[in-house]
């Protein structure tokens, strides 16, 4: 069964924290991969080079970027994709992951599987 | 499916209460899916019904009654392959989890139910449909039933627990009895469950009557099976005890006209003995061999209460002794609440109601009835009838039976008509 673990990070004041917590993801990673159920990871780049697209129902495309205000929200830093027996492993995973402290936390998604 | 049908089957249902859960426990166990387990451990109760009552109850009704099953599930999954298909995947991950568990000592099924408590109540559901879930898969009540419980109409409550099955299928909220290590962290969560729905029965939140007590007995009696299933646990003990110290005063806490009666105003007779003893009897199970627990503390001050010949000579400095232990093992404003009452007996209403008026401020008891109605009885034994009417007014706004609205609304009257 696969889940996807969102990692949110709380609001930027936190950022020091984050990085000094470097070699706790370097551990949680390294765990992670020798554990045999990674199915993909990836960290994203900082909220303030993302783009929102969307088009309209005449086809008109709309471009924008996100404002000044994404700094006091949870912001998705990142994600994992696990492939493990159950929820309660899941979550257990989703404990360890240092993105959970901090003020941080870790959502759990089960991964649909559409040829059940 | 016609009324008369539909009867019959909620009578079924009725009579094999206790047989369901257990049945759908070892099905889940042997199948790790829940709607499968319950739409044939229905069919197998049907079956029994018919050839039963012909054949002679068999010499193991719960062996018959799981193979009965077995053998519809293989039906349907010969039926459905890509449903088998999905469970074949399940059932190899059951298999790892170790072999079933043996029968027991008379010979009939194991008892396979405290995996069952502990996925109802996993912390990944939400909190309103814990209860509705155990409710319908331990206790075995029906949707409709469940759902006059909680006074929600029938769909609504279908609704939910759809809703809660699917999450557990689809994130696969496993069913498994956590290990030695997680099960101080995932037992309160089930005592929470089924002391919400004790409550509910006692309490009731709302609605025309003060108490439920079917739904208060039926959490005792799913507190019982756990008590079983978890012999060496001294909170499920304690958590029994404070449910039967409780539930013995029902009769006496209902008037003639349904109307309250306070613990000093009732007909102390009429408390059920034999449950008070074995209440007592769990406390001491409760509260020795290691620290209190919280729900063993107030099983204690609920045994204080039952022990009394009358408020006059209850043990007020023992159970406030209590609540000092019980604040310190779980700090709220409302055992606060309960603790400045006790030391209103104990000190007078003056003591009481200083400690009430610290809590002003506390946002938990805001829309909480009892803290102004605890407030107004204490004014009014100090002769501060206008604050005393002031409070009850206030309580009346807030309470949420028509048996405690009218209660405060008596008190009330005796002020204004005494002239205040």
């Amino acid at each position: 069964m696969k889940y996807m673990l969102l990692i949110h990070s709380a609001a930027t004041d936190q950022a020091a924290a984050c990085e000094s917590s470097f070699e706790d993801w370097q551990v949680y990673d390294k765990a992670v991969k020798e554990a045999g159920i990674l199915v993909d990871a990836h960290s994203l780049a900082d909220l303030t080079t993302a783009t929102t697209v969307r088009v309209d129902p005449s086809g008109e495309r709309a471009i924008t970027t996100d404002g000044p205000f994404a700094e006091t929200r949870e912001v998705l830093g990142g994600y994992y994709v696990i492939d493990v027996p159950d929820l309660d492993v899941a979550l257990d995973w989703a404990a360890r992951c240092p993105g959970a402290r901090d003020g941080g936390s870790v959502v759990v998604r089960p991964i649909a599987d559409f040829g059940a | 499916m016609d009324g008369r049908v539909a009867e019959t089957m909620t009578s079924v249902e009725a009579m094999f209460r206790e047989e369901r859960g257990r049945l759908l426990a070892s099905l889940v166990r042997r199948f790790g899916d829940l709607d499968l387990a319950e739409e044939v451990a229905s069919e197998a109760i049907e079956a029994a019904l018919v050839h039963w009552p012909v054949d002679g109850v068999p010499a193991s009704p719960g062996a018959w009654l799981l193979t009965t099953a077995r053998r519809k599930a293989v039906d349907r999954l010969r039926r459905d392959r890509t449903y088998a298909a999905r469970l074949a995947v399940l059932q190899v991950e059951v298999d790892r989890a170790g072999p079933a568990p043996p029968a027991d000592a008379d010979g009939d099924l194991p008892d396979e139910r405290l995996q069952l408590f502990f996925t109802c109540a996993h912390p990944a559901l939400p909190a309103e449909d814990r209860a509705a879930l155990t409710l319908r898969c331990l206790a075995g009540l029906t949707t409709a039933e469940v759902a006059r419980a909680f006074l929600v109409p029938s769909a609504t409550m279908a609704q939910r627990i759809v809703r809660a099955k699917r999450k557990i299928r689809q994130a696969r909220i496993p069913f498994r009895v956590p290990g030695a290590d997680e099960l101080p962290q995932r037992l309160p969560g089930v005592l929470q469950v089924l002391y919400s729905i004790f409550t509910e029965g006692y309490a009731a939140s709302s609605g025309p009557d003060l108490q439920r007590p079917g739904l208060a007995e039926e959490a005792a009696r799913l507190a019982r099976i756990l008590r079983r299933l978890l012999p060496a646990e001294r909170e499920v003990a304690g958590l029994l005890g404070l449910m039967l110290l409780v539930h013995a005063r029902r009769d006496a806490r209902t008037g003639p006209d349904g109307g309250l009666v306070l613990l000093e105003d009732q007909d102390r007779g009429r408390w059920d003995r034999a449950m008070i003893e074995e209440g007592r009897g769990l406390v001491l199970a409760a509260l020795t061999g290691g620290p209190p627990g919280p729900y063993g503390v107030q099983a204690a001050i609920a045994a204080l209460h039952d022990e009394a010949a009358d408020v006059a000579t209850t043990d007020w400095p023992q159970i406030v002794a209590l609540y000092d232990v019980l604040l310190a093992l779980t700090p709220s404003p409302v055992v606060a609440l309960n603790r400045a009452a006790a030391v209103a007996m104990r000190d007078g209403p003056e003591a009481g109601l200083a400690l009430l008026d610290e809590l002003a401020g506390e946002p938990r008891l805001r829309g909480h009835h009892p803290y102004p109605a605890a407030r107004a009885d204490l004014l009014h034994r100090l002769g501060r009838f206008h604050e005393a009417a002031a409070a009850y007014r206030e309580a009346l706004d807030l309470a949420g039976t028509e048996p405690e609205r009218a209660h405060l609304r008596r008190r009330l009257n005796a002020i204004e008509e005494a002239g205040a």
